[in-house]
């Protein structure tokens, strides 16, 4: 039995424990917004926090992460109730088929909470390991550089 | 019209509740998978299954099992749904097989043996035009056009200089991040239901029909949430849909087939590659007076949509330039090896990539600037195409070309570059500049015997609703069509809704391809709107500006019956001539232009490419939402990239060895430099509010601009794609001393 926590709630999965993270998370959690795109640890769809770190939930045995904190997708906000990084993916049109998006999020997410900051090149390097085929990546950029400023103007510095 | 209305399905999207084929449930269900061949052209001997293997886990299906045609059936019907005795490609669907574990339906096929007497394949278009082995009679070419105006003999002889130039353009993947995925099921009534990630829904529709021998009604195809499409969900899902569906016949359960990397890109369609010859003539002041082009295109092993990518190529081979004497060639040949297909800019990216870099070569000969040739030639009102069709209206093409050089600041850098160049440093500097026209919608007659039909209506509940078959893969399809709805009905775009491209549901608006859903689609739900507005107006003596009054127009119309539909059916333009035999007339009803300049530099030491900046000025009438217009444009862009730079497809004894995203580059948000995109709106007077076509334009020429920035970087060109730096590499080894221009 591994036992973990998902978006703040304690689980566990008694299967084999070389399943791998995404399959648990989509499988046995029913936690779809984390996508597959490879397999393979390339293109970041399935991409998750792993203690608050971007990390490819393909590439993860699940056995490696108990005891650990898992979040996805859904620990952001919900239709009607966006996270201001939803909302400026919205407003920048940072999302156009979505199937990366949720990856893209949760790598933006990790550096926004960290406290990152909004030069355009480091954002791109930060997204290198997330691959998008539709957007050129400049209206994915705008919306992290638009949500970074957003909470500094908030005033939350974390 | 023209406002950043938000991505409506976006939030869902963004909370990661959309759901995709692969985010279905279906209780019950079995995991679908396909054995394939292992060789490019060979007889099936003998298929044996392990007797250890406990079979009676699984359902299997061959095309004994297929109860219709065994035949994918698009233009042609020589596409099998599975292989029976011979095999033409590698990869080619043999056998299903049906579990209700995955890894276990995996595992299954590890345990099935297939003997083959091998034939000799063909593998290269050398080897299809040779036609020592014939796979297509008599002589392997699929199809041929020949486009000719004026006198191409005498217009060379009469020419200063002709120039001639030969380029080759590889296979590209689509590489959509969703792979391919198709579920199925059959009712009570024997209706077989297909969900899955697909663009065009109608053609899937009528590849089941003749697959299960049904009618209509009997079939029915919903799409669901699609991550990416780009022409390469246009014709395989027909395949994977008729899979699916035939397993699940067979199981009398619902089967999914989700593909994984490997086997989506190993097996699914790419762009044709391409080989392309120029001769061109022109006079000492760069007036072009003579294009003879030759194109050949490697079509795979089955026609699929060959013919329609070879007419697109064609019509577009000579780039967007007037030129009295024109002789266009063209052929797409059968090799074995897996059929190519569909990929955003149809045929149009292949040729143009060589029309645009002749256009460079001949500047340079005549000591031309690039940008002074093409503004000598470029498509003007008035001007005559190739096929000899007048372009009346919304010519944009010497604007893109003005804005995208004055934008990407060309004059000055081509200078500055040069400078940069002879000084000692790490890098070498170019600029490079080209200029595209691309066919919005089918052809001439593709349009009329497409027939699209499209609806809007309004229920007693008042509730307005666009029903189309066009379907949202993330160029915000249902966005732009609820502006177009709304903005008619002059109503909130956020009380229109659009219903899911569901064959049961909506009407056939033709397929979601060509930069033809905002132009065409959008101009019949115009029409419809027009017609729901002036009937609203003609019963209550005004159209509605509160949900309220909706509501009561609504009941008015439709008392306690069904939604009240407004349906409009596509109307070939009187004006709109096409001689499809003679292959003359006005090719398309109207055409976008596109400029786009690429500035990048050269590692001296490694050859590496780093794109600094890319600057794209589109004319496409009108931009209906801007915001999604520029997602298109960027996006395009860097596909296009890719495909000058990184995208190498590898294909060995017709197998593809790079099936993977780990080898398979495509380019990361580190590669793809920052896009400076410019709209122009020179209005198309069929258009919804003038629009045009937007989705393929920006595919078109970001290869060539890339190609003649690598030529003033490091003295070479490059006539091949991917320029990779071993190209690079290669050409400074071997070929002149690079030139400091």
């Amino acid at each position: 039995m591994v036992r973990f926590r998902v978006n703040g709630k304690g689980r566990s999965f008694a299967g084999p424990p070389f399943t791998r993270l995404i399959d648990v998370l989509r499988e046995d959690f029913g936690l779809t917004g984390t996508k597959e795109g490879c397999g393979e640890g390339e293109c970041g769809a399935c991409t998750v926090l792993l203690d608050g770190r971007p990390t490819n939930s393909c590439l993860i045995p699940v056995a490696q992460v108990a005891g650990h904190r898992v979040e996805t997708v859904e620990s952001l906000g919900r239709r009607g109730r966006l996270s201001p990084l939803q909302q400026s993916f919205l407003t920048e049109g940072g999302a156009q088929c979505g199937i990366c998006t949720p990856g893209m999020l949760m790598t933006a997410w990790s550096w926004i909470r960290a406290g990152g900051g909004a030069d355009e090149a480091a954002i791109r390097n930060l997204l290198a390991g997330n691959l998008c085929r539709c957007t050129g990546y400049q209206h994915i950029v705008n919306a992290v550089v638009q949500a970074v400023k957003a909470r500094r103007r908030s005033g939350r510095s974390r | 019209m023209g406002v950043n209305a938000l991505r409506r399905e976006g939030p869902e999207k963004l909370c990661g509740r959309a759901r995709y084929i692969d985010d279905h449930n279906f209780p019950g269900c079995l995991h679908g998978v396909t054995l394939r061949s292992s060789i490019p052209h060979g007889r099936i001997q003998h298929i044996s299954f392990d007797p250890r293997f406990p079979w009676e886990e699984c359902v299997i299906a061959t095309a004994r099992d297929v109860p219709g045609g065994n035949h994918v059936a698009l233009i042609e019907e020589d596409q099998p749904l599975l292989a029976e005795g011979r095999v033409r490609h590698v990869m080619e669907p043999i056998l299903l097989v049906a579990h209700r574990f995955r890894p276990r339906a995996y595992e299954a096929l590890r345990h099935i043996h297939v003997e083959y007497e091998e034939l000799p394949p063909v593998l290269t278009v050398g080897d299809a035009l040779r036609a020592e082995t014939v796979l297509h009679p008599p002589d392997n070419v699929f199809k041929s056009f020949l486009i000719e105006k004026g006198d191409v003999t005498a217009g060379l002889a009469g020419a200063d200089l002709v120039v001639a130039g030969e380029y080759r353009v590889p296979h590209q993947e689509q590489a959509y991040i969703e792979n391919n995925g198709m579920a199925a099921y059959v009712e009570e009534d024997g209706t077989v239901v297909v969900l899955g990630s697909l663009q065009c829904p109608y053609y899937v529709h009528k590849a089941l029909k003749h697959i299960f021998d049904l009618p209509d009604d009997k079939v029915r195809v919903v799409q669901t949430t699609t991550g990416g499409g780009f022409g390469g969900k246009e014709e395989y899902p027909s395949m994977i849909a008729g899979h699916a569906a035939l397993l699940a016949l067979k199981a009398r359960r619902p089967v999914k087939m989700i593909y994984d990397r490997g086997e989506d890109m190993a097996a699914t369609t790419k762009r044709h590659p391409a080989w392309i010859k120029h001769r061109t003539g022109v006079m000492r002041d760069g007036t072009l007076v003579a294009q003879d082009i030759e194109v050949v295109m490697d079509g795979g092993a089955y026609v699929t949509l060959s013919p329609v990518v070879l007419s697109r190529g064609t019509l577009h081979a000579g780039g967007p330039y007037a030129c009295p004497n024109v002789r266009i060639r063209s052929r797409v040949v059968a090799t074995t090896t897996p059929p190519n297909g569909a990929f955003r800019g149809f045929g149009a990216p292949q040729v143009l990539f060589a029309a645009e870099l002749q256009m460079e070569k001949v500047a340079e000969k005549l000591g031309l600037d690039p940008v002074v040739l093409r503004r000598r030639n470029v498509f003007r009102e008035g001007s005559v195409t190739a096929t000899g069709q007048v372009l009346e209206e919304s010519v944009g093409a010497s604007t893109a070309l003005e804005r995208c050089a004055r934008k990407s600041g060309y004059v000055r850098r081509r200078a500055a570059h040069v400078r940069w160049n002879r000084a000692r440093r790490p890098t070498w500097r170019g600029i490079g500049l080209a200029l595209c026209h691309h066919g919005a919608g089918f052809t001439g007659s593709g349009e009329a015997y497409l027939n699209s039909k499209a609806a809007v209506s309004l229920s007693r509940g008042g509730e307005v609703w666009v029903l189309a078959a066009s379907t949202e893969i993330g160029q915000g399809t249902g966005t732009m069509l609820a502006q177009i709805v709304a903005d008619t009905l002059r109503i909130p775009c956020e009380w229109v809704e659009v219903e899911t491209p569901d064959t049961g549901k909506v009407p056939n608006s033709g397929p979601t391809v060509a930069s033809r859903t905002c132009m065409i689609v959008g101009g019949l739900l115009e029409r419809a709107a027009r017609q729901l507005r002036e009937e609203v107006i003609k019963r209550c003596g005004s159209f509605p500006r509160t949900r309220a009054g909706l509501r009561r127009a609504g009941r008015l119309l439709c008392g306690k019956g069904p939604p009240r539909r407004f349906e409009a059916e596509y109307q070939n333009p009187p004006e709109i001539r096409w001689d499809e035999a003679a292959y003359r007339g006005d090719a398309y009803g109207v055409y976008s232009y596109g400029a786009v300049a690429v500035d990048l530099e050269v590692d001296r030491l490694t050859f590496e490419v780093r794109v600094r900046e890319v600057t794209a000025v589109s004319d496409i009438g009108k931009a209906i939402n801007p915001r999604l217009a520029e997602g298109q444009i960027m996006g395009g862009t860097a596909q296009a990239l890719g495909y000058a730079l990184l995208e190498n497809v590898v294909y060995e004894n017709g197998f593809m060895t790079n099936s993977q995203l780990t080898n398979y580059i495509i380019p990361t948000a580190l590669d793809t430099p920052p896009l400076k995109v410019e709209i122009v709106e020179k209005p198309y007077s069929r258009g919804p509010s003038g629009a045009k076509g937007v989705g393929e334009l920006p595919m078109d020429v970001p290869a060539p601009a890339v190609a003649a920035a690598i030529r003033q970087a490091t003295g070479h060109w490059i006539d091949v794609l991917p320029i990779l730096p071993e190209r690079i590499l290669e050409a400074h080894l071997h070929g002149p001393v690079p030139r400091q221009r």
